[in-house]
């Protein structure tokens, strides 16, 4: 054992800089997999047979492969059929969009599929237009239930941007691995590289929590 | 008002209603009632089409609305309905409850339709409860909140399903007591209950179910004190 952490100091603000690259992936991706999310979702409760094959074929896929295949597909694979040499910032954002729609729309479905049948009822009986009712009676209540489980989705996506570094993007954890190869110490610059990301989950969590309890005034 | 004619209603293989016929005059306080599985929830549930019947027509103050193209949101905003389980909505503050549709269906100013909301408060006297959320109140108070709701849409008919059998006993009162007040307006009104002295009160008419048949259509003196049906005999002598 003899690990010295004064002698990646000098490369900390490298990989702390690593934390705006993971975030922008971030946060570009839950903004577009939300939108498309909830576009699924809408699809996944609607009576349109068609609509609703769809989205639950295209949420099994993205269950039913790795997101680093889709991830080294959508990168490496679609430059060969269009020539069109993909970013890591489009390749990763589109990739991770697509795969937190699939999972962020299973979870908003759950959510509007657990709101009281009786709400949507009375909303009916006072002749209440379907996208109103959707919009300011069954959405409401729903996002209590949803928001949880939207934290989840909101860690998991800001762990899965890791998966960038394979494609050359500068995130927190390739810089780490950098520094790593360039002074050939590992667990100094890996373990930083770690801590930072369990910090950025922890401040997520503690925002969701004060979200919620915002959420829950009217119980 | 209101005219049934031949209305069944089956869900998959279970038949729920049979070859039910009825008519409702504007202003009649009718209560339907019957053992437990017996179909009136189904039939009242027909009239606003929250069930859509299987066969049969329903016709609303001479217009069909079974019919395929009728306007169904037109035809409930004139229908109101209060449910055994209140279904306030609890996003909302009672007043918000009250106002949300006139507001948001009718397209009444906003200001016209609070007005309107404390008033109605007011007449279920819960006036002072306008501000809070529905998880504040009793069930006695929610089941006012949601008449209180309903009657703000200005329906002609209204229909009540089992207003009164998720509330504790001495909570009953109170909401039979509006209702009470409600028949006297000369509303339309259709009243699923199992609260035989309040029927045999305030009813112009008792239909009596059972098995998904109408088997009694009598004024209340009548159908409580010489019922025709072995049926409804042995149903009273139960319930009485």
């Amino acid at each position: 054992m003899n690990l010295d952490f004064s002698k990646i100091v000098p490369s900390m603000p490298f990989i702390l800089q690593g934390i705006g690259v993971t975030l922008e992936y971030m946060l570009l991706s839950a903004l577009f997999g939300l939108i498309w999310g909830v576009i699924l979702s809408l699809f996944k409760i609607s009576n349109n047979k068609i609509l609703n094959g769809f989205a639950v074929f295209y949420t099994s896929i993205f269950r039913g492969t790795p997101l680093i295949v889709m991830l080294a597909l959508i990168h490496f694979a679609v430059p060969q059929l269009t020539g069109y040499r993909i970013e890591p910032i489009q390749s990763g954002v589109i990739t991770f969009a697509l795969n937190a729609a699939a999972y962020i729309s299973e979870t908003i479905r759950g959510g509007i599929m657990s709101v009281d049948k009786g709400q949507r009822e009375a909303a009916l009986s006072l002749g209440v237009p379907y996208r109103k009712m959707m919009w300011d009676i069954i959405l409401p209540q729903a996002i209590k239930n949803i928001l949880p489980a939207m934290v989840n989705e909101g860690i998991a996506l800001l762990k899965d941007t890791a998966l960038v570094s394979t494609i050359g993007a500068l995130d927190l954890l390739r810089r780490g691995n950098l520094v790593a190869a360039e002074k050939y110490i590992y667990f100094e610059p890996l373990l930083f590289v770690a801590v930072i990301y369990y910090a950025m989950v922890m401040i997520l969590t503690g925002g969701a929590k004060l979200l919620e309890r915002r959420l829950r005034r009217s119980d | 008002m209101i005219n049934v004619q031949n209305l069944s209603k089956s869900f998959g293989k279970l038949d729920v209603l049979h070859n039910i016929s009825v008519e409702v005059k504007k202003g009649e306080v009718v209560a339907i009632i019957g053992p437990s599985g017996s179909g009136k929830s189904t039939l009242l549930r027909c009239l606003n089409l929250l069930e859509v019947p299987t066969q049969g027509h329903v016709f609303i103050k001479g217009e069909e609305i079974t019919a395929p193209k009728a306007d169904t949101m037109k035809i409930r905003q004139e229908i109101g309905m209060v449910f055994q389980h209140f279904h306030l909505f609890p996003n909302m503050t009672v007043l918000e409850n009250v106002a949300y549709a006139p507001i948001n269906v009718k397209k009444i100013p906003k200001d016209q339709a609070r007005q309107k909301a404390l008033d109605l408060l007011a007449r279920v006297g819960l006036a002072d409860k306008a501000d809070v959320y529905p998880s504040r109140l009793s069930g006695g108070q929610k089941q006012r909140v949601a008449i209180a709701r309903s009657l703000a849409m200005e329906p002609e008919i209204m229909l009540f399903d089992e207003p009164t059998s998720a509330l504790d006993p001495e909570m009953v009162k109170e909401v039979l007591e509006v209702m009470k007040s409600l028949a006297h307006t000369g509303i339309t009104m259709a009243i699923v209950t199992h609260e035989m002295g309040f029927a045999r009160e305030v009813a112009d008419r008792i239909l009596f179910l059972d098995g998904g048949r109408l088997v009694e259509d009598a004024t209340p003196e009548e159908f409580f004190t010489q019922p025709k049906s072995e049926r409804a005999k042995t149903f009273l002598e139960k319930m009485l």
